[in-house]
């Protein structure tokens, strides 16, 4: 009896494990973004410390961007320069920048109106979910759409922000290019960038 | 002479564009009719500019901006309107060089009806009315929608970032514009065009008013680009260039504008 009662006690603990390693939020891209949206202005709305803010909100970026996808994406053809130290540390380089910009961003908003309004299956890998921020007395509405990630059909990842038709990752992509360039192609002094915006 | 100069610019811009150009086959052209990208002519000299204007901005156009969005919120909105309203001639001569008449039927009945019931322009009831597209055309996208590459990307004194084919857009769209047309009156005398109860400087007061309005809106997605930028001068590139090629793409979306095929690589 014992023993059938810690398989099963076993069983139900493996269920929720399973389903937290798949992931927390909704597979169907629409309605992922919507509960990312709702996760983001319930920590934007709470009376938080702009410290607590910033942590809570980089604790849901990690979870629902592909932060490294982004951040090779973001290097370019440049990537394929990099030892695998190098990359390495691009990568956790790249994690702090792309948090801190991020988070940056959205505590500027205090009481975002987001409304998720459709889904468009671009392909297997692709949907790009529409939402609109609404207008206030100082900033007129805006149109946002989410590139999500779907090749991995229970884990969607955002890759992209595409705000009113401008895409943030092809933005940093190029910034990061200019950077690069006006250093005469050395990628590590992109590093030495990253690491003050960092520091700042 | 201002006109001899004008047009020495509109060749010489052309010209530039042109060369840009060479080396591109017609068929490319024809599969990328709105490059997104644009290489530099003079980047010292468009960096430099690019301080120059983003000290004046500091220092006139946002604490101008600021004062205006202290006014009540259906001034500006009033306000907004009307500077569109009055934007959307320029649009019209464009939609018709463009070919795209279904647009210009839109933007003539939205003109119309907001000039005469909307008050001026004041009021919107156009959209209330169903005519709720306000994209807004300038010879620049007219030029992309022919075929024009964007040449090369500079910046130019307090008028901030452009392409070659966009600096000719812009002395095109004084030509073009009705507004332009109607209250300038330096041809007067000859029975060509003018007005005499306008003067030319109302049309520099509207110009300045809309960008006055425009600022106002953008206060903040401008401070927090240049708080979370590396390089600002290159971010603001990077959108300038992007949002030209939506433009000219009339499209709403970045999705017909960038295909998968830029992240195809980055397969976690």
């Amino acid at each position: 009896m014992k023993k059938k009662f810690f398989i099963f006690v076993f069983f139900i603990f493996s269920i929720f494990l399973f389903q937290n390693s798949v992931s927390a939020y909704s597979s169907d891209p629409k309605q992922f973004i919507q509960e990312v949206v709702d996760e983001a202005k319930k920590i934007l709305v709470a009376s938080n410390s702009k410290e607590n803010r910033e942590k809570e909100l980089s604790a849901i970026a990690l979870k629902v961007a592909d932060i490294k996808g982004i951040g090779l994406y973001t290097l370019g053809g440049y990537r394929k320069e990099l030892n695998e130290k190098q990359l390495k540390e691009y990568d956790t380089l790249f994690e702090k920048y792309f948090l801190k910009s991020f988070t940056s961003r959205l505590s500027d908003y205090s009481d975002p109106k987001i409304e998720v309004i459709s889904a468009d299956v671009k392909n297997e890998k692709y949907t790009i979910v529409k939402s609109l921020l609404l207008a206030t007395d100082k900033k007129p509405e805006v149109k946002i759409d989410w590139r999500v990630y779907t090749k991995n059909q229970n884990k969607p990842l955002i890759r992209d922000l595409i705000v009113e038709g401008l895409s943030l990752a092809r933005t940093q992509k190029e910034e990061f290019a200019s950077v690069i360039e006006s250093n005469n192609g050395d990628v590590t002094k992109l590093f030495d960038t990253l690491r003050k915006f960092i520091d700042k | 002479m201002i006109r001899k100069i004008l047009y020495i610019a509109i060749f010489a811009m052309f010209f530039q564009a042109n060369t840009a150009n060479a080396g591109s086959t017609g068929s490319e052209d024809l599969k990328s009719p709105t490059k997104i990208t644009a290489d530099e002519c003079f980047e010292g000299f468009s960096r430099a500019m690019f301080t120059f204007n983003h000290g004046l901005d500091k220092a006139v156009f946002k604490p101008v901006a600021k004062g205006y969005r202290a006014l009540p919120v259906p001034i500006r909105r009033g306000t907004g309107n009307a500077m569109d309203n009055l934007r959307s001639l320029l649009t019209l001569s464009n939609n018709l060089l463009q070919g795209d008449f279904s647009a210009a039927g839109n933007t003539a009945g939205r003109f119309a009806i907001n000039t005469t019931v909307g008050i001026l322009g004041i009021f919107d009831p156009a959209s209330a009315l169903g005519l709720k597209e306000k994209g807004k055309e300038d010879f620049g996208q007219t030029l992309g929608v022919w075929g024009a590459d964007p040449g090369c990307y500079f910046v130019l004194p307090i008028l901030g970032p452009t392409t070659a084919r966009d600096a000719i857009g812009k002395v095109g769209n004084v030509f073009l514009d009705p507004v332009f047309q109607i209250t300038h009156n330096t041809e007067i005398d000859n029975g060509v065009i003018g007005n005499s109860t306008y003067s030319e400087h109302n049309y520099y007061y509207y110009r300045t008013t809309s960008a006055v309005d425009f600022r106002a809106k953008n206060i903040e997605s401008f401070d927090s680009l240049e708080k979370n930028s590396i390089d600002f001068y290159a971010s603001l590139k990077s959108l300038y260039l992007q949002n030209r090629s939506k433009k000219i793409l009339n499209t709403e979306s970045k999705v017909d504008t960038q295909d998968d095929s830029d992240w195809e690589e980055i397969e976690n």
